[in-house]
């Protein structure tokens, strides 16, 4: 293959303090011929000066005169070697100290990530970290090199240890190509060349392993996105929008629309020094003329008229702090994105996640390292594409006005707003484990905040839960007529109808139950994704169930709704002759009968039906939600 | 290769212009460093794609020492002018008037002075706030730790360890008044990139990157090119006699001043050969290069002064 026609992969390597990543990477250097006499020379004059009995290949990779004489590394490295296949760009990303921004920042650019781990200590804490963030930044790939087998006597069962607890681990992340490899950086087993210690490995090496990684797919070809970076004016008649394909393709005479403008136009050339283009795609560097003199400048964006970004001034994202100084509610900052630069200040701090155990948890402020979940404010809409969909335009920095730096890195999170993606099932409860784990969650093409938008009143679950006869469903009924012929979006979901199709197959014991709940509540899901205002009638005599449904949503989606009635008055009522037969026995199970109901500690609204009629109900319920600015008033 | 995918020589060529042309857009004054070797080379070219079909919006400037080889100066005057460029020369004339050199003030004196001095009055002579300079993280591993975007405070100087985290591929350009930046479009490529893009892209050279014999001074297993200014102002020509010289069929790996680089033993006169040289070579692209020999933080302390 022509050195020129070679493709690229950039891979991010990490692992704990004392793992071998640096005698790692110095092994694919030297195996590959990469290591030059005289930088050899140079670092066994250090190693000498410092008294070492070996040449540390560490001091290859530590740049910096404060990292030889600490014997730390402190900051990302980049490191270069080709094969005859592949050239390759390694980030070397210190493990220890600041390991959160130093592997954010390593792993930002990274088709791959290569996580050592020391057989002789299997998994640690440290190796869960690296694969958390990997998930989060939506790396695609992972090599997981279990090191220093040399030191085990090169045991399958030593391997196998590891590759199961670490499967396990990643299940509940999102990641779904990993690798294991067995190797001994030290003594170059399975890392260029296939160790002959170990024939019960059937995979091929690391570097064979990082030359075939298919990484041309993981690129976004669908969603075409240009953002304006430089307009060339370089005589009267040429007007030309420079900048980067950052996804999709583009060719001439595509209708086109500019952003925020919204005028309307078609790609006249695609211009290149190297002549006209007939397609361009991501990530090549062009410039755009287009048939229409349309106001375009730098930081505007050019996309397909049928395929929008999203619009908005206000959004969600996790966020990695990486300044020394804390971050407060209300802080405000300079947001890079694409190539715009908007003012943004943090409007609430969602969560926080506890990298360690991957907790959520509440939290005022966050410091150096912290990763979370915070609600934006922006002082003008950008145009963007949740980060899982597409990194390009999901992804922004915040700048500190004051002192000019980078203090954090940003994901937009999609409409849908759902942490499940990272967070480990058996933390929740009530989850069930996930029997595919490896299907690839996909963000709804077009998110709540659009269709919101649109509809012009905000998605809710009112979830209705009471005894069998108390009058969810009545209150429901009536309530979604007024709202439907107001023209809001509704959808009904009810016990009795979802038992009789989407739950047939289940029964009443406690299980059945759980999981009759488990779907009614992803089922409301779908209908809350879509925008509805989406009631659902069921008994839920569980607080547990009740409360997994509440996790789907996001906090001030979901309410609950409590409809009170004492079960003497529920018998007496007896609209559908149940509990007669639930008492004669015909019914086995049944709530407040044979069954217990568990009443909501804290529900959103308590509805006494034995005191209040039906239409006090529906009124309590209508000034609940417009006092949450879900609805709007009546028209009179 | 599907008809969608770049290879990596274009991928390293979409990033390089993409950065300069975020320079561009979010500096009011920027300009790109010319040492008229072959990484300068490359980014002016990089730089005319960035902005085709308009003109290199900014000028190009080249520190000059005087120790430079004629052929440097020769191919800088001709090819400025027929690329159509801006060209900007500085040096140091009060130090260079005083007879500053390396023989005679030791190597990294005469840098400080003539190189980084020279390039820190020049910045502020004409209020540059963005200098756009060739060097790559591969060259030498001080390097390695650069960012693309590298702050630079009211000195011209580098702070390794507070530097600003850079992600994906967006770049912090905001300064204060007295900050500079200095940016590296080649961050990423190698020594093997730049001269299969010089091929692919015949990109013109200064002539001596070619083998060709030579009368040299060997100093300290250095090939030094014998010329008038090899060993300062102060020897006499007479001098030279006295010390050993020979000739070798040699070419120059890296370019800089004459006293201070060294030529290596090589017969390479096509692109192709001096590709398959780099290929196999086993010594690093700097090893003739004195200014990064006197010890094994040498760049990095000259990055901190404010070198490039």
């Amino acid at each position: 293959m022509p050195t020129g026609e070679k493709s690229l992969l950039r891979f991010v390597t990490t692992g704990s303090v004392d793992d071998g990543k640096s005698t790692l990477i110095g092994r694919l250097l030297y195996e590959t011929k990469s290591i030059f006499e005289d930088q050899y020379t140079a670092i066994e004059k250090t190693s000498k000066k410092k008294g070492l009995k070996e040449v540390e290949l560490a001091y290859l990779l530590d740049g910096l005169a404060a990292e030889r004489e600490q014997g730390i590394t402190i900051d990302v490295a980049y490191r270069y070697f080709e094969t005859e296949k592949r050239k390759f760009i390694i980030t070397d990303s210190p493990g220890h100290v600041q390991y959160t921004k130093n592997m954010v920042t390593g792993a930002s650019k990274a088709d791959c990530a290569v996580i050592l781990i020391d057989a002789r200590n299997g998994v640690l804490t440290q190796s869960k970290r690296h694969g958390f963030l990997i998930s989060l930044l939506q790396i695609p790939h992972l090599i997981v090199a279990v090191n220093k087998m040399d030191l085990m006597d090169y045991s399958q069962e030593v391997f196998s240890r590891v590759v199961e607890e670490y499967t396990d681990y990643s299940q509940k992340l999102d990641i779904h190509d990993i690798v294991f490899i067995p190797v001994s950086a030290l003594k170059g087993d399975n890392v260029a060349v296939k160790s002959k210690k170990m024939p019960w490995y059937e995979g091929t090496t690391l570097l064979h392993n990082l030359e075939k990684l298919n990484v041309s797919a993981d690129r976004n070809l669908v969603d075409f996105r240009f953002p304006v970076q430089y307009v060339l004016r370089p005589s009267a008649d040429f007007r030309g929008f420079a900048g980067k394909i950052v996804s999709g393709t583009i060719s001439p005479s595509e209708e086109v629309v500019a952003l925020p403008s919204g005028k309307i136009t078609s790609i006249k050339t695609i211009n290149t020094y190297d002549g006209e283009l007939t397609e361009a795609f991501a990530p090549q560097s062009v410039v755009l003329t287009l048939n229409d003199e349309i106001d375009v400048s730098r930081g505007d964006m050019i996309v397909r008229k049928k395929n929008l970004p999203l619009i908005e001034s206000s959004l969600e994202a996790i966020i990695c702090w990486m300044n020394d100084e804390p971050m407060t509610i209300n802080s405000s900052f300079i947001m890079k994105h694409t190539t715009r630069s908007v003012r943004a200040s943090v409007k609430s701090i969602v969560y926080k996640i506890d990298v360690n155990t991957l907790h959520r948890q509440p939290a005022e402020t966050f410091s150096l390292n912290d990763i979370g979940r915070v609600e934006l404010k922006l002082a003008a809409p950008i145009f963007f594409d949740p980060y899982k969909i597409n990194h390009a335009t999901g992804r922004f920095i915040l700048i500190d006005p004051l002192t000019n730096k980078t203090v954090a890195a940003g994901m937009i999170r999609d409409a849908s707003r759902h942490v499940e993606d990272y967070v480990p099932a058996e933390t929740k409860e009530g989850v069930k484990q996930k029997k595919s784990p490896h299907t690839v969650w996909r963000d709804y093409h077009i998110g709540l905040a659009e269709r919101e938008k649109q509809s012009g009143h905000k998605a809710v679950v009112l979830w209705f839960t009471g005894l069998s006869g108390s009058g969810k469903s009545t209150i429901a009924m009536k309530l979604e007529r007024q709202l439907f012929e107001r023209g809001y979006k509704t959808a009904m979901l009810d016990g009795d109808i979802i038992r009789h199709g989407l739950c047939s197959d289940l029964a009443f014991s406690t299980a059945d139950r759980k999981e009759n709940i488990r779907r009614a509540g992803e089922t409301a899901r779908l209908f809350f994704e879509h925008g509805n205002i989406v009631l659902c009638t069921f008994i839920s005599p569980f607080k547990e169930d009740r409360n997994f449904v509440r996790n789907l949503f996001d906090t001030g989606r979901f309410v609950e709704i409590y409809v009170d009635c004492p079960i003497d008055e529920c018998q007496k009522r007896d609209p559908n002759g149940l509990y007669k037969k639930a008492r004669s026995g015909q019914i086995p199970g049944f709530t407040g009968i044979d069954s217990p109901y568990e009443a909501p500690g804290k529900p959103e609204l308590t509805l006494d039906t034995q005191k209040c009629s039906v239409d006090k109900c529906v009124d309590v319920i209508e000034e609940f939600l417009l006092k949450r600015k879900m609805i709007a008033k009546p028209k009179k | 290769m599907n008809s969608l995918s770049l290879s990596y020589l274009r991928q390293l060529e979409a990033e390089s212009i993409d950065i300069m042309r975020e320079v561009a857009a979010e500096f009011k004054n920027p300009v790109m460093l010319y040492s008229v070797g072959k990484d300068s080379s490359v980014m002016v070219r990089l730089a005319q794609k960035a902005f085709y079909p308009g003109r290199i919006p900014f000028p190009l400037m080249h520190v000059d020492t005087g120790y430079k080889f004629p052929e440097m100066y020769e191919f800088r005057d001709e090819f400025c002018k027929k690329i159509d460029a801006t060209l900007i020369v500085e040096r140091n004339e009060e130090w260079i008037a005083r007879g500053c050199h390396p023989l005679k003030m030791g190597v990294d004196k005469c840098c400080s002075y003539l190189k980084t001095g020279a390039l820190l009055d020049a910045l502020r002579k004409h209020g540059f706030d963005a200098a756009i300079g060739g060097a790559r993280r591969e060259e030498e591993k001080s390097r390695a730790k650069e960012r693309v975007f590298s702050l630079r405070d009211s000195f011209g100087q580098w702070d390794p360890k507070n530097q600003r985290p850079e992600l994906w591929d967006i770049y912090n350009t905001r300064i204060n008044e007295d900050e500079s930046m200095r940016v590296f479009p080649l961050s990423n490529w190698t020594e093997k990139d730049i001269w299969q893009y010089i091929k692919s892209e015949n990109i013109p050279v200064v002539p001596i990157y070619f083998a060709q014999e030579r009368e040299v001074i060997v100093r300290n297993g250095i090939l030094i090119p014998v010329s008038s200014c090899s060993t300062g102002q102060e020897y006499t020509q007479t001098d030279i006699v006295h010390v050993k010289t020979k000739k070798i069929i040699c070419r120059f790996r890296s370019l800089g001043c004459i006293p201070c680089t060294g030529a290596i033993a090589s017969k390479a006169i096509t692109f192709d050969e001096i590709i398959s040289e780099v290929r196999t070579t086993t010594k690093s692209e700097r090893e003739n290069r004195v200014i990064d020999l006197t010890s094994d933080s040498s760049m990095e302390q000259k990055k901190k002064e404010g070198y490039f």
